[in-house]
């Protein structure tokens, strides 16, 4: 067994908002995070997958294969784009840096083939990240 | 869902690597340069890991904010411009950073709002050290 880690990066705009509760418990939570105009990050994502190596090609994965798995389910979706208001799964979930790396195991769950997914993280900042490795 | 989070601080302090354990003679073949007499300085960086289930009503592991307020007050501050030697944690043990991550991951332990995964603390950026704790300190010996 290898692991294997891919780098993409994306820049988004988002917010952190309980719609169940009011404006002041928000603010007093989220504090700045909740500034409904937005902010946004560079974020960067690391994607590590899991496999033995291919005796012919020498590969876990196909790393352009991984790439464009990488930009066709998540970079096009959520580059450039307001996190809350565009990108589908943060309409019932608040797209913080956890829910971030848990939307991202979603949409990359076998979707990779000849190798298993092991971890996403995510970094907001260079100094803030979060890992997901699927658990329930 | 279970998520892992991490957070890195940063302090600057001095610290010499010295032993009454052993004769200067054997201080500085040990410890080197790191055993000059009137020490040396570092630019740290403490790297935590919690973990916890995603509250689904803030979309967190913990409160980022409560998780920056606990590391300012107990560990920048703490540490931040000061001669790690001369800090009680460090009378009787080396500062070396193997020593000081078990340090900082005790201090971590009081945070209860996540679970304490490990301290991954910098030295330099050639020389990094993690602790996850183990059974004896669990125990509460060291």
């Amino acid at each position: 067994m290898i692991f294997l880690t891919r780098k993409a990066e994306f820049s988004s705009a988002h917010y952190y908002w309980n719609e169940a509760w009011s404006p002041e418990e928000n603010q007093r939570v989220f504090g700045k995070c909740a500034n409904r105009n937005g902010h946004g990050h560079n974020y960067t994502l690391e994607v590590t997958v899991a496999g033995e190596i291919d005796p012919t090609s020498g590969f876990v994965v196909d790393l352009k294969e991984l790439k464009e798995i990488l930009d066709r389910e998540v970079v096009s979706v959520y580059d450039h784009r307001h996190l809350n208001l565009e990108v589908p799964e943060f309409k019932s979930a608040i797209p913080t840096t956890e829910n971030i790396a848990i939307a991202i195991w979603g949409r990359l769950e076998n979707k990779i083939p000849h190798a298993k997914l092991h971890r996403v993280r995510i970094y907001e900042m260079p100094d803030l990240f979060a890992d997901y490795y699927g658990e329930v | 869902m279970k998520a892992h989070l991490s957070r890195r601080y940063h302090f600057s302090a001095s610290h010499r690597l010295h032993t009454d354990a052993y004769d200067a003679e054997r201080n500085r073949v040990v410890f080197g340069k790191c055993n000059h007499p009137h020490g040396h300085g570092h630019n740290y960086t403490v790297q935590v890991t919690v973990s916890g289930q995603v509250d689904p009503a803030t979309g967190m592991v913990c409160n980022l904010a409560e998780l920056d307020a606990f590391a300012q007050a107990h560990v920048v501050e703490r540490f931040d411009h000061t001669n790690l030697n001369t800090l009680e944690c460090f009378r009787h043990t080396v500062s070396t950073t193997e020593n000081l991550s078990v340090e900082i991951y005790r201090i971590f332990q009081s945070f209860t709002a996540a679970h304490l995964e490990r301290v991954h603390v910098e030295e330099t950026s050639n020389n990094s050290f993690d602790f996850a704790g183990d059974a004896q300190m669990m125990a509460g010996t060291i």
